[in-house]
């Protein structure tokens, strides 16, 4: 921030004339600025070493800790399975790809349905509020559950029983609910004025909606969009419960075999692997769409 | 006598119990511009969001080039493609640059070419003196430029007929000439236009009649020397002496 006002400062001086020297005055309020930072910067390293030093030295001097770090810790162990874990966790990466293009088609075609006001639309425009409805407020694994084994209990021919079918088909029916809510609200934010604008153009509405409204409403809603997209992700690992040898599976396996946990530490930090850099990135996005909102001002 | 390009005969419209317009009859013949005057709220607005088919009437009968556009079975989208209408706070599509605000109806309205559409919107950009902003994004220009630049985007439809809602409302005092001697230039190539405005010393000029609105009515109906400098209904003199006092005329 100090550097950023000296550089704005400095540009100035060097348009205004070049014979500007910062006053007296202005150089005592810098000398105290940075006193003031360096106390910060202290400040929030003594605290830093304080606090999370307490936290590990509680941690380790436990009486539990030895035990803890041979069944979740036993990082020998750890790599000798974790080919087992990653082939699994390749399944829950392809179970993100293959229900991430499907929700964002699907939550797409429901928010259109859900805030398009043709009237020979009303009754899908019930459903679809009906249907995010229900998969927003069922657990999803209730709905995992219920379609991984309510389905081939019907024994209707032609019907799947392949359970990574039924579990990735489970998850697109429940993230489509949420992803549909997070889009509506963006395309509900685009201003009543740019719609009267693209009309007056002569635009019909769905050119409206796909040139004007849709873009702008991406755009705000990308953040979110992000975030569920991360959700998604660890949610994949759900479906291990029907049997799909995914990375949660996969380490499961292994662990009753040895009676030891790393195998779910090791899969817990594969899946960190992936959400942590997306979270950051998504904390970037965020930030940046927050500032180009503020610059636009009421637009 | 040659059909008007706008005619409205005894326009109602209301807000539920809210009568914003009523009794509104005015001709608007090709080439000329007429000028609606009067208090915020007086209904200036609604009138030409109403021409425009961007609200319902609840009465009358507007027509362009003698075919009643009021009716319901006609199509919307065809007749405002016959009309360009600008808005007080621009309403620029801010994903967009500037050329394409300008061609995205001309694409995907009349079926242009894009290499089409870009050359018609460069020749306006150089008409109207902001070729060097073709590529700029809304929020890099300045308020007067960016209503420059929605008058050109609603002129590349060709309209039959401009309306232009207190284009100038939004803006401070140097950029409102900047605005309004682009809609000068606009009247000298005959364009013909419907204009609800603040700036008084503006209407006359620009002016062939002027109407003044009093609570959703035509008050005073008429050439701008008339009803801006010799005004016989009192409640046009009084409108104009709060004008003058607050500077503006």
């Amino acid at each position: 921030m100090t550097e950023q006002e000296g550089g704005a400062a400095s540009d100035e001086g060097g348009r205004a004339s070049s014979l500007w020297k910062p006053s007296n005055l202005e150089l005592q309020r810098r000398k105290i600025r940075s006193d003031q930072n360096r106390r910060n910067i202290m400040i929030a390293t003594i605290s830093s070493f304080l606090v999370l030093g307490t936290l590990a030295a509680v941690l380790v001097t436990s009486p539990g800790w030895k035990s803890l770090t041979d069944t979740f810790f036993a990082w020998a162990y750890g790599f000798e399975i974790l080919p087992k874990v990653i082939l699994g966790f390749t399944t829950n990466i392809l179970l993100t790809v293959i229900a991430a293009s499907c929700v964002s088609v699907f939550g797409l075609i429901l928010a259109l349905t859900r805030t398009s006001r043709s009237p020979a639309l009303t009754p899908f425009r019930l459903l679809a509020t009906v249907y995010v409805d229900v998969f927003r407020g069922v657990p999803m694994l209730l709905i995992i559950l219920l379609v991984g084994f309510g389905i081939p209990a019907l024994r209707l021919p032609g019907l799947t029983r392949n359970v990574m079918v039924l579990g990735t088909t489970a998850v697109i029916i429940t993230y489509s609910a949420y992803v549909a809510e997070v889009l509506r609200s963006g395309i509900l934010t685009v201003h009543p004025s740019q719609r009267a604008a693209a009309r007056s153009l002569g635009l019909t509405n769905f050119q409206t909606l796909r040139h004007v409204v849709l873009p702008q409403a991406l755009r705000r809603v990308t953040p979110p969009l992000l975030n569920d997209l991360v959700s998604l992700i660890k949610d994949t690992g759900l479906v291990s419960i029907l049997g799909v040898t995914d990375a949660v599976r996969a380490a499961q396996i292994s662990s009753s075999r040895s009676f030891n946990y790393t195998p779910y530490v090791m899969a817990a930090l594969l899946f960190l692997l992936l959400t942590v850099p997306l979270t950051r990135f998504t904390d970037h996005t965020m930030r940046k769409a927050i500032q180009r909102q503020n610059a636009q001002g009421l637009a | 006598m040659t059909t008007p390009v706008l005619a409205i005969e005894n326009l109602r419209k209301s807000f539920g119990k809210d009568v914003v317009l009523q009794d509104i009859s005015i001709d608007v013949p090709v080439h000329t511009a007429t000028v609606f005057i009067g208090a915020s709220g007086s209904g200036k607005s609604t009138l030409l969001r109403c021409i425009n088919l961007l609200d319902g009437i609840d009465d009358g009968v507007i027509k362009l080039d003698g075919i009643e556009i009021s009716d319901p079975r006609v199509n919307s989208d065809e007749v405002r493609r016959k009309l360009g209408m600008v808005f007080q706070s621009f309403n620029l599509f801010p994903h967009m640059s500037v050329i394409e605000n300008i061609t995205l109806a001309p694409i995907r309205v009349q079926g242009l070419s894009r290499e089409q559409a870009r050359e018609q919107a460069k020749e306006l950009l150089i008409r109207f003196g902001l070729s060097d902003k073709a590529d700029q994004y809304p929020d890099r220009l300045s308020g007067g430029q960016q209503q420059r630049v929605a008058i050109i985007r609603s002129l590349a439809l060709k309209p039959r007929l401009l309306l232009l809602d207190e284009v100038t409302s939004a803006l401070d005092p140097v950029l409102v000439n900047e605005v309004l001697s682009t809609v000068r230039d606009l009247k000298h190539e005959g364009m013909t236009m419907v204009i609800a405005t603040h700036e008084m010393g503006f209407a006359k000029q620009v002016a062939d009649e002027v109407c003044f609105l009093h609570q959703g009515r035509i008050v005073e109906y008429g050439p701008p020397s008339r009803v801006l400098e010799n005004p016989t209904d009192p409640r046009t003199q009084d409108f104009l002496k709060r004008v003058h006092e607050a500077g503006r005329l």
